[in-house]
């Protein structure tokens, strides 16, 4: 067969000047997302301050209402994941319950301490995460169910262990972990840490960037990249230290976002995660194992929930047969009002932390108004159904 | 419109005297003038159908050529505003704003896709959305009788309370037909209707609509197997390229003149020189079968042997459902069911359990549909290249989006992504710009063995060429590339050599000087064997 062809090549057009500069020039979409979530917040802190006289924004206020993020936040930085792969799991309230049940009685029974009796707690999460990972994944049972059946049977568990009654804790170091707060100094070498590190991983990609032939950024671009957060660190440090330090269940919420960010960012797993919640057809053509990954982001999510059981145990002081009830609600509200879709493929670590601090915004600025609990239910139901509604929306004007 | 207009009445004109009393030259039906595009592609060009009283009239052609199309406007998918032309039935110009009113008028179509719901009975399938009752409420045993009424009828031993998903592919099919004909319909269109049957379940078909044919019901038939067309069919209209080009009596016609008139296209001068000297063979396929439980009927692929080698464009032709796409599949360990034989890469026997296994030995597959199964559309155009590349873009379990532009940027200038940046979600590129990021996507792997599933489906002649020289370019640069097409130019223009497939076996092999539109056709329905 004669095939007289003209060769494409010789049609190429010689590479634009600006699509040098343009190439690297991400989408201001996701950004201005982000910009509209903290907007958000702040006209919400105003309207609290506002109609609290002013104690809403006092450093007290400010650090309860930080304090009360710890718990739904670590459990919306696990639970994003979850989501974003395009899987749900609506037992993380129980699994508050039961791990905190469990980190109590080993205190009571076997008096175990502070370290053993933690472990315990993230293992018996880790534990439900890995199981119902696993009927996710390989039994195919749509998470979805595999997760309402667990929504029951840990709390069943949970409240069988415990026999109905509230154990409280034995010991006491353990209170720390959701009541206690670093001291003035720690805090402030925390946050000299901070942003040391913050300086020295902006360095450290401009090389890269360089090393990769890209063009370094400029010095106003460098200087804005380490000077903005980190006067957001410091101001958030020294607001904390103004009352009583920096929290301790903040700290463990601020190291677990970070490393959630990293892991969804930075990872493998992470890329991978958006890819099978994006187009999971793809994503098995493309040699990702699906099955092995969505078990992780359970795993994960389960052992998140250990941990924000023990904190929220230790802030109560006491483990309850009904404690955490409804938490998983919380936790997936944080992450669609942080821009998740439950349809998998989209959410970002960050932007559930948000969409926690605005859920603890809402309950912490109500009840310093004496809402009755009714309506304040009604209001973050109406505020969660408003967020994605406005997030549609804009989605489909664009 | 108006030199339209006039042509149409000259036309009936000349019908209505030519059988002014007979029913079976009884004009059913007729479109005229059929122009249907889509972005970039002129799906139907001018395209003329009409259909009596009591006759089965086929509508073959390359896939491609605009059958589906056309059906789709018969059925009212495309409503009017969409496409230009007329629709007349019994005479009557129709305007079709939806599927509704080409039901109203009498026409049923049964697409290929069958519109069953599985978990339903047969009889309320056939009822669905009018059912009968009052105030809502169903009257079950006015439902099943009517349904039981019907089915016997068309002479089916089917229980209208069975479920469909009981049902084998040529029950299913009689229960379409069953539900068309419970609207009333006079003309009845069947797209592909034995695709997915069995010869059995053929046969208890072609007895059904020779019955149809009887009661004066018009049928359209489309296929592309000859034999049932020259078997079953009064007369015959070849589509290609989207016009019409004739419309016969089938017994003024044989085999090879339909199948000259289906291919005979120029082979158009897209295609690059070809220098290429294929060297060792990097791929070999010995005895492949490969059967799909949840597909009843025959293997998808029946004892398939083939190489390819470093260097060497080997297309592989055949029609719908003939198994190309099942044999990528398999070859990717991606095919759902189970898959035998041996497949040797680069001269070693290959397990390839899963396509990382195949990805591992240097394998890639561009999927036909790049929506479904290419491209995470939400996604950045760096996020979809370095998806399968990302094991070899990082060390251990972190990433490096740095070291991914750098790895990234060469392709994307190279292949001419036309895209503001790397940035840009892949959901909003034009067809041809998607398809050259999937394919920088393997590229990134630097495969041995590049699959191709229609690797021009659905974008536009200017893209195409930019397609076909960088497939050009890969087997020039070393890689074997196995590409399905059901573009007889382009598997002429690009393949050193050509597989045939014909219902998952191979009917043929060619090599770039011995192959012919005409030959590989006939290979393709079935009529011939070249192998």
């Amino acid at each position: 067969m004669p095939s007289r062809g003209s060769s494409v090549d010789s049609a190429a057009n010689p590479p634009e000047k600006s699509r040098e500069e343009r190439l690297h020039r991400r989408l201001p979409r996701q950004t201005l997302r982000s910009y509209g979530m903290l907007l958000a917040l702040v006209v919400l802190w105003a309207i609290f301050a506002f109609a609290t006289g002013g104690i809403f924004i006092t450093t007290r206020n400010f650090s309860n209402l930080i304090r009360q993020t710890a718990v739904t936040g670590v459990l919306a930085v696990g639970m994003v994941m979850v989501i974003i792969a395009g899987e749900i799991d609506l037992s993380v309230g129980s699994l508050v319950g039961l791990s905190g049940m469990a980190a109590v009685m080993v205190q009571t029974v076997w008096h175990w301490g502070i370290l053993p009796s933690v472990l315990t707690g993230v293992f018996v999460g880790l534990a439900v995460g890995l199981v119902q990972g696993w009927l996710t994944a390989w039994a195919r049972v749509p998470s979805f169910i595999v997760t309402l059946g667990g929504l029951l049977a840990w709390r069943g568990a949970a409240q069988g262990i415990s026999s109905g009654s509230t154990f409280p804790i034995r010991v006491e170091s353990f209170r720390a972990i959701g009541q206690g707060y670093l001291s003035a100094t720690a805090g402030i070498v925390l946050a000299a840490i901070g942003v040391a590190a913050l300086i020295w991983s902006v360095l450290f990609r401009n090389r890269a960037r360089r090393r990769h032939g890209l063009a370094p950024w400029s010095g106003t671009g460098l200087t804005l990249r380490i000077i903005g957060p980190s006067v957001l660190t410091v101001a958030f440090v020294a607001a904390l230290n103004a009352y009583a330090g920096v929290p301790i269940p903040v700290l463990i919420l601020v190291v677990i976002a970070l490393a959630g960010a990293f892991v969804t960012q930075n990872t493998r797993f992470g890329r991978h995660l958006y890819a099978i919640g994006g187009n999971s057809e793809a994503a098995k053509l493309s040699g990702i194992n699906l099955r092995s990954q969505v078990l992780i982001a359970f795993c994960i999510l389960g052992a998140l929930s250990g941990v924000a059981g023990i904190i929220y145990t230790a802030r109560v002081g006491s483990a309850g047969p009904d404690a955490g009830t409804l938490l998983e609600l919380d936790a997936i509200a944080a992450c669609v009002i942080g821009g998740a879709s439950l349809m998998g493929g989209r959410g970002t670590v960050f932007g559930a932390c948000l969409g926690a601090l605005f859920m603890a915004s809402l309950d912490n600025g109500m009840s310093l108004k004496d809402i009755p609990d009714f309506i304040q239910n009604i209001v973050k139901g109406g505020i969660l159904v408003a967020a994605v509604g406005l997030d549609m929306l804009g989605r489909r004007r664009s | 419109m108006a030199r339209h207009g006039s042509i149409d009445i000259r036309h009936a004109a000349v019908v209505g005297a030519m059988n002014p009393t007979s029913s079976a030259g009884v004009s059913l039906l007729s479109m005229r003038d059929i122009c249907k595009e889509f972005p970039g592609v002129r799906a139907l060009d001018g395209v003329t159908l009409d259909l009596r009283e009591g006759e089965i009239h086929a509508l073959v052609g390359e896939n491609g050529a605009g059958k589906s199309t056309l059906m789709k406007i018969l059925g009212g998918v495309y409503p009017q505003h969409q496409f230009e032309g007329e629709i007349r039935v019994s005479d009557e110009v129709k305007r079709f704003k939806g599927v509704r009113d080409s039901e109203k008028t009498g026409i049923a179509v049964v697409f290929q896709e069958l519109s069953l719901v599985p978990e339903l009975t047969v009889g309320e399938n056939i009822f669905l959305g009018r059912e009968p009752g009052s105030l809502g409420v169903i009257n079950w045993n006015a439902l099943y009788a009517r349904a039981a009424t019907l089915l016997r009828e068309l002479n089916l031993d089917i229980d209208p309370r069975t479920k469909v998903s009981g049902l084998g592919m040529g029950q299913q099919q009689l229960v379409e037909i069953a539900k068309a004909l419970s609207q009333d319909a006079r003309i009845l269109v069947l797209d592909e209707p034995t695709a997915a049957l069995t010869d059995t379940e053929a046969e208890v078909l072609f007895g059904v609509l020779a019955d149809l044919r009887k009661r004066g019901i018009g049928i359209v038939y489309v296929s592309h197997r000859l034999a049932e067309v020259f078997r079953l069919s009064d007369r015959v209209t070849v589509l290609r390229d989207g016009k019409s080009i004739v419309t016969a009596a089938t017994d003024s016609l044989n085999q090879q003149q339909v199948i000259a008139r289906m291919v005979g296209r120029e082979i158009s001068q897209m295609f690059p020189v070809v220098r290429r000297a294929p060297a060792e063979v990097v791929l070999e396929v010995k005895h492949l079968s490969a059967v799909d439980d949840a597909v009843r009927g025959r293997p998808s692929l029946t004892d398939v042997s083939f190489s390819a080698r470093r260097g060497e464009v080997l297309g592989i032709a055949g029609l719908m459902g003939a198994g190309r796409t099942e044999l990528l599949l398999s070859l990717f360990g991606a095919f759902p069911g189970k898959v035998t034989g041996e497949i040797l890469v680069g001269g070693k026997p290959a397990r390839i359990a899963s396509p990382a296994d195949a990805i591992d030995l240097g394998i890639g597959f561009v999927t036909e549909d790049r929506k479904r199964s290419g491209l995470v559309l939400n996604q950045s155009i760096l996020f979809n290249m370095t998806l399968a590349a990302l094991p070899r873009l990082s060390d251990w379990f972190a990433t490096d989006e740095l070291r991914e532009i750098a790895a990234s940027r060469p392709l994307f200038d190279s292949l001419q992504i036309k895209a503001a940046s790397l940035f840009t979600a892949a959901g909003t590129l034009s067809g041809g710009t998607q398809q050259k990021v999937v394919l920088a996507k393997w590229l990134l792997n630097k495969p041995r063995v590049l699959l191709l599933d229609e690797p021009t489906h659905g974008i536009d002649i200017g893209a195409r060429q930019e397609v076909y020289s960088t497939i050009a370019k890969l087997a020039e640069s070393g890689v074997a590339v196995v590409m399905v097409s059901s573009e007889l130019p382009e598997v002429l223009g690009l393949s050193d050599r050509i597989l045939v497939l014909h219902e998952g076996r191979v009917s043929g092999r060619f090599t770039r000087d011995d192959g012919t539109p005409e030959a590989i056709m006939a290979c393709a329905t079935g009529t011939d064997r070249h192998a």
